[in-house]
Formats: C-alpha cells, structure tokens, sequence
C-alpha cells in the first residue's frame, strides 16, 4: 500500500515538475505563420485580427525598397509604456509582426504585390526572440526558417523602371545582428518619435485598423493610449520628422532621423558597432564620435582611401557616404538586409554634409 | 550520344552547385541550432560558401573541421554579409582545423566571447596581396580569455591575427604571412605574444592602443621568442586605416601602449625598424579623445637578437621622407626607433635597452624637428621589472 502511494505520489511530482518545465521553457515556434492566427480571411490579404494593431514608422529602415506592414499584439488587457527616447516598453505577452512585400508595379499597388516574408519579435520571460517566415509562391502561407536564404525580386518601380535584384532573408543570427542592445535582443522601430504621427495609407488600404475604439485619423500614439494599449502618454508629443518630407524637419533633422534609424541600432555604444567608436544615434550630441572628422578605426576598405567618416562640405570625401553607396558586402552599410542603394536616403545625407561648416 | 553526355555534365555540374548550397544552409542551421556543448563537424572539401556564416549566443561550442586546408570554406563567390564566419555574445568556443579564405570583409570576427580558441586555423587572401582583401583574418574583439595557438593569417589589407579591445590573450605557434600587419594587439590587457613567425608582411608585430574607443588604455603586452623578418613588403592598406601608416620594412612597433616587454626575440632583415616605440602624435592625426593617453611608457626592450643586411630604410610614405630628409641615416639604420616624445613632467620612464645583440638605438627626437636626434644608447641602459 506505502508503495503504491510512493509510486504515485513520484509520477505527480513528475507531472508536475514536467508543468512547471515546460512552462518556464520558450515554447517552440510555430511551423506556418498561419498558425499564429494573426490575420482572418486569406493570408495574404494580411487584414489583422481583433486585438493585432497596424502601425507605421515615420521614417522606417530601408530595405532594398521592401514595402513593409507592421503591427503589434498585445497580451489581453496590458499596455505598453511609453519611453521619451528608446522603443516603447512592451509588456512580456507582445509580438511585433512585419511583413515585407514588393508591389508588382509601386505605381499602381493594385496590380497585387509579391511577399516575401513576415518577421516576427515576441516578448517572451526570457527576453525578446525573432522568427522569420518565408513565403511561399502560391502566397498561401509562410513557413519558418531558420537558415536565411537569398532570393531575387522584381517589379516596377515609381519611376517606371523595372528592377530586378538580389534580397537576403536573414538567418535569426543576423536578426541580432542589428536588434542587439548589448547583447540583449530587442526591438528597434516603435518608438514615440517613430509612432508620433498618423497611421500613414498605404497601410490603410492594405490593413484596416480593426482595433475597437481605433481612429486612424489621430495620432498613432493617442490613438493607442485612447483604445488602451499604451500607458504614459506626456502631454506633448514627438515631433514627427519624417525623412522624405521637408515640411516634417531640416535637412539636418531629417538626415539624423535616417541615419538614427539606419544604422544606430549598431552604431551605439550599446550596439554590436560599438568597437568603431561611431555613434549615429539622434541622442548623440558630440560631434566626433558622430563621425565628424573622425579617423576610422577597423574599416579596413571599407575606408575607400578617404581620411574621416564624414567631412563637413565634402560629402564625396565622407567615408559614410562612401559605404552608404556600395554594395560590395565588404564594405556596404549596413552590412546586412541591403543589396541596392537607398538613392533617395544617400541624397539626403549628402545634402547635410553639403551643408555642414 | 553527345547530347546525352553534355546533359549529363549539365546534371552533374547543377547537383554540386546545389550540394554546395545545402552544404552552406546545412552548416547555418546547425550554427543556429547547436545545443550548448555540442561538436559541429565540418567535412574534408573545398566549400563555397555564399553569404556569411554566424553563431550567437552559444556555450561550450567545438567547430571543427578534417584539418587545415583539408576543410575549406571559400567566400570567393560572396554576395550576403561582410565576414566568413561571426559568433559573437558566446562562451568557451573552440575553432579548430580548418581554413576560411577570400571572405569579402574579416575572415573570422568574434565579438564578446568568453574563452575563444582558434586552433590549427588558417585565414587566407588568396592572390596577390592587394588592398581588396578583407581586412581581418582571425578578429577576435571584445572577448575574454583568447587563445590563437598553430594558425596562420595571410594576405590581410589590415592585420593577419588582430585582437582588438581584448583581454587575457595568448597568440602562439603562428604564422603571419603576407599582410600589411602580421600580429597585431590593439586597445588590449595583458597579452602574450611568443613563438610565432612573421615574414612577408609590412610591419610584423604591431601593439597598438589607439584614442576613440571604449576600451581605452591596452597594456601589459609580452612578445617573446617570436621569429620576425623580412618584414618588407609595399604596405598595400587602403588609407584611411591607421595601419597603413606603418613604414615597409618594420619588424614590430609599439604605439602609446604602456608596460610592454619585448625579449628574446629574433628580428632579422626588416629594412626600417626592428622596434619601433612611437607616441600617437607620429600618425599625425588630431586627437579628440580626452581620455586618451598618446605616450608609451615602461617599455623594456631585452635580449633580442637584431640583424640586418646594410642598405636603406624605405623611401616610401611619411617615414620614408622622415628618414631620408629629416634624419638623414643613409644606409646606417639602427635597429630601435624611439620618438623621443615625452609627457612634460611625467616620471614615467619610456625605454629601457638590455642585452640585445646589434641594440643600436636612435632617439629622433621628433618633437623638436631632430635637432637633438642621438643614437646614445646610456640613457636608456637600465632593467624594468619583467611583466
């Protein structure tokens, strides 16, 4: 009889044990996208669920001219708290969701469009982890994978050339290569000066705000305090520098703004750049470790025989701007998640430089 | 029949490219996959290898290949990532037999790692050594505890075998062949530098510390029982790197690092310097840096056996110019160069020479135009306390 309890009494203590474990362990990711049921009706339309919020950046990271959609769940009943200068604190429970797609022609979205992947960040105990889900041809679902692989792309651009190039799917290595704040993965986009603005219409069209108590027409950031997803709000908001629109900000202003989201999620002292010195964050206020006049460090030829990162009045002397144009792996910047060069975001940088004293 | 053959040969080409595919998304996902002390074996062949290899976030990790240049994984074809191969925030990694070459950046980078060993490695440039090759070899940087022990670097724009920002170093049993630097230590604590081979290389070991960086004050470098000639080749750095200021024909240069012994070493036919000890105002770039300190000190250089065929210092770059109109040497080239350049009112002594064979010495005395250049060796004849 003492046995039999003694047996018993060990397997709930296994059970238990087993529970607990299994609890405390991150659950292993899901196979297809569709399983996470972000999205109702067909896939790939991506209208989001209930409760899965679009969101825009003001000015996003750019992507080989990758069209992205964004949106963020929350756990049931939990907010995130707002943050002056970092990303917004996301309580554990979160996933922030993005999906990158070409239109077959950018001047006529309705054409349709190809995806490519969707990314996923999830807040889970143990910290922030990153999935990707690679498309498939038939557009019906995504599958995970964790290796990466490089695949090529074409469609139409705005000017009405047709393009045709190379786009690297990162390996979940690669995504800590940039969401990395000493050592630590995490998020880089949905910060207040990043949200602070209107929900911008392409994702509009693409993905209807379902949220109850979401008005597209207000401030991203009201709008979420206002449908109770975010805590914290101070009465004044970010000013929204949106780098294509010279009513948003000064060339200066807005230059900052690209290269605060283009490269300082590395180039910071907490980021995986930090052995360059190079600290392109817009928080950063010293001139030098900005790169002005300053000698480089480990660029090898990355260098382009040229003496200092950036050189004020001398753009095509400016290191920066010479890394910012190739796309020789071994000297192009960033060093990951770019084949092409962002002209557009190049001319703008060039023009700061221009103009510097 | 012909055609069947052609098909054939069409077949069998298709399969390798797609066996060489898998082999390179076989290896990634085993990096991203590997359970904490497990063994990644990589097979005997020459891999191409498309896009960047990376490990993250991993303890107790052997990678290990059939041996060096039986296992080669060639990044000639790259088109997706700047290193070979990347781990970084891991502990207790071991990397041992095998060689990774033509990568279009570094060959191996490990940035925060705990315990790095590279073991029987070999990094390559294939080629003539020219300024388009990667610049690191073998890059370990912010890491702790870091072994190289039997590896061999050649053909880098940069250095061959560069720890960067480091602590507790070991390089050993290596070869540094064909780089602008052979070995270098830069911005690093406490290091031992001993029975390597460097030849071929513009500079062959180089321990720097340098202004702008995190980890700001490097130190505490032992070089000893090292073979280090020949160290003549055109410095073929792209500008802009502060490597490429180092003179064509130098054996080792010691730049503004503080408590670095150098003994027992063979230097032998580096047509400029044997060894060099220079303050960061020799590079003539500005300092911005407040925190940095630009002076070597305690610098004690031992026992060294320096040899050297007579003939002219190099006439190329600053250097060149420096000697040949400034310091006038002629084809009578000491073997050690000091700047000369002290802190005012700083008790920290610089040099200390002692019992090397052929020490012949030259203060440049720099800061003052040479006016006062002296190749008196008295006042420098004096013992430090071993490291």
């Amino acid at each position: 009889m003492q046995k039999r309890i003694f047996i018993w009494l060990s397997l709930l203590t296994f059970i238990f044990t087993a529970f607990v474990q299994l609890n405390e362990k991150a659950l292993p990711p899901l196979e297809k996208l569709s399983d996470y049921g972000f999205f109702e009706g067909k896939i790939a339309d991506q209208k989001p669920v209930k409760g899965v919020v679009p969101y825009t950046l003001n000015t996003p990271l750019f992507t080989d001219y990758a069209e992205k959609l964004r949106f963020v769940k929350l756990p049931e009943g939990q907010k995130a708290v707002y943050n002056e200068k970092e990303v917004l604190d996301f309580p554990v429970g979160t996933t922030i969701i993005k999906t990158f797609y070409y239109p077959l022609d950018f001047r006529k979205p309705e054409k349709g469009r190809q995806i490519i992947e969707t990314r996923l960040l999830i807040h889970e105990k143990a910290g922030w982890r990153a999935l990707v889900y690679v498309w498939n041809d038939e557009q019906t679902d995504a599958l995970l994978d964790v290796a990466g692989s490089i695949k090529e792309v074409k469609y139409t651009y705005l000017d009405g050339k047709k393009k045709k190039h190379l786009y690297g799917i990162p390996n979940l290595n690669q995504c800590k290569g940039c969401h990395n704040r000493n050592e630590i993965m995490s998020p880089i986009g949905p910060s207040a000066r990043q949200l602070s603005g209107q929900l911008q219409q392409e994702a509009l069209t693409y993905s209807p705000a379902s949220f109850a108590g979401y008005d597209p027409a207000e401030n991203q950031l009201n709008a979420w305090s206002k449908s109770g997803i975010l805590e914290g709000l101070p009465g004044k908001l970010p000013v929204a520098v949106v780098w294509n629109n010279a009513a948003t900000g000064s060339v200066e202003q807005r230059a900052k703004m690209w290269l605060d989201i283009n490269c300082a999620h590395c180039h910071r002292p907490e980021g995986p750049a930090s052995t360059s010195g190079l600290n392109l964050s817009i928080h950063n206020e010293d001139p030098v470790t900005y790169g002005i006049s300053k000698t480089p460090v480990a660029s090898g030829r990355g260098s382009g025989n040229l003496m200092h990162d950036i050189v004020p009045g001398k753009p095509s002397e400016s290191i920066l701007i010479y890394r910012m144009e190739s796309t020789d792996p071994g000297v192009m910047m960033p060093e990951v998640g770019r084949k092409t060069v962002h002209v557009e975001g190049v001319a703008l940088v060039k023009e700061w430089i221009l103009g510097l004293k | 029949m012909k055609r069947v053959a052609l098909l054939s040969v069409l077949l069998f080409c298709s399969g390798l490219a797609m066996a060489q595919a898998d082999i390179q998304k076989k290896l990634q996902t085993q990096l991203i996959m590997a359970e904490d002390g497990s063994v990644i074996e990589v097979d005997e062949g020459n891999f191409s290898i498309l896009a960047s290899l990376s490990m993250e976030g991993k303890k107790n990790i052997t990678i290990v290949g059939k041996g060096m240049d039986k296992t080669i994984l060639s990044f000639k074809g790259q088109v997706d990532g700047a290193e070979g191969l990347r781990i970084s925030n891991a502990e207790n990694i071991v990397i041992k037999d095998l060689t990774i070459q033509d990568s279009k950046g570094d060959c191996i980078k490990t940035m925060n790692v705990k315990n790095i060993t590279f073991q029987n490695v070999k990094t390559e440039w294939t080629g003539k050594p020219k300024a388009s090759n990667g610049s690191y070899g073998l890059y370990p940087v912010k890491c702790e505890g870091v072994m190289i022990d039997g590896c061999v670097a050649i053909g880098a724009s940069d250095a061959g075998i560069y720890v960067g920002q480091s602590k507790k170093i070991v390089v050993k049993n290596s070869k540094a062949i064909n780089n602008v630097a052979g070995i270098e230590i830069e911005n690093s604590l406490d290091a031992e530098v001993y029975d390597n081979e460097a030849y071929g290389n513009t500079g062959g070991i180089l321990v720097f510390d340098l202004p702008d960086l995190v980890l700001k004050k490097g130190g505490r470098v032992k070089v000893y029982n090292n073979n280090v000639h020949d160290n003549n080749y055109i410095n073929f750095a792209p500008k802009g790197n502060i490597v490429g200021k180092v003179p064509q024909g130098t054996g080792m240069l010691i730049l503004a690092t503080s408590d670095v012994e150098i003994f027992n070493n063979k230097i032998t036919d580096n047509i400029s310097i044997g060894v060099g000890v220079i303050s960061y105002f020799m590079t003539e770039s500005p300092i911005k840096d407040k925190e940095y300190d630009p002076y070597p000190s305690n610098i004690f250089i031992h026992d060294n056996a320096f040899q050297r065929k007579p003939g002219r210092a190099t006439m190329k770059g600053r250097f060149g110019k420096m000697m040949r109109f400034k310091m006038k040497m002629g084809k009578d080239v000491p073997s050690v160069f000091w700047d000369g350049i002290v802190q005012k009112d700083s008790g920290d002594k610089v040099i200390c020479l002692k019992g090397n064979q052929n020490g012949t010495f030259v203060n440049m005395d720099a800061a003052n135009n040479f006016k006062n250049m002296s190749r008196d060796t008295t006042p420098h004849e004096c013992t430090m306390k071993s490291l």
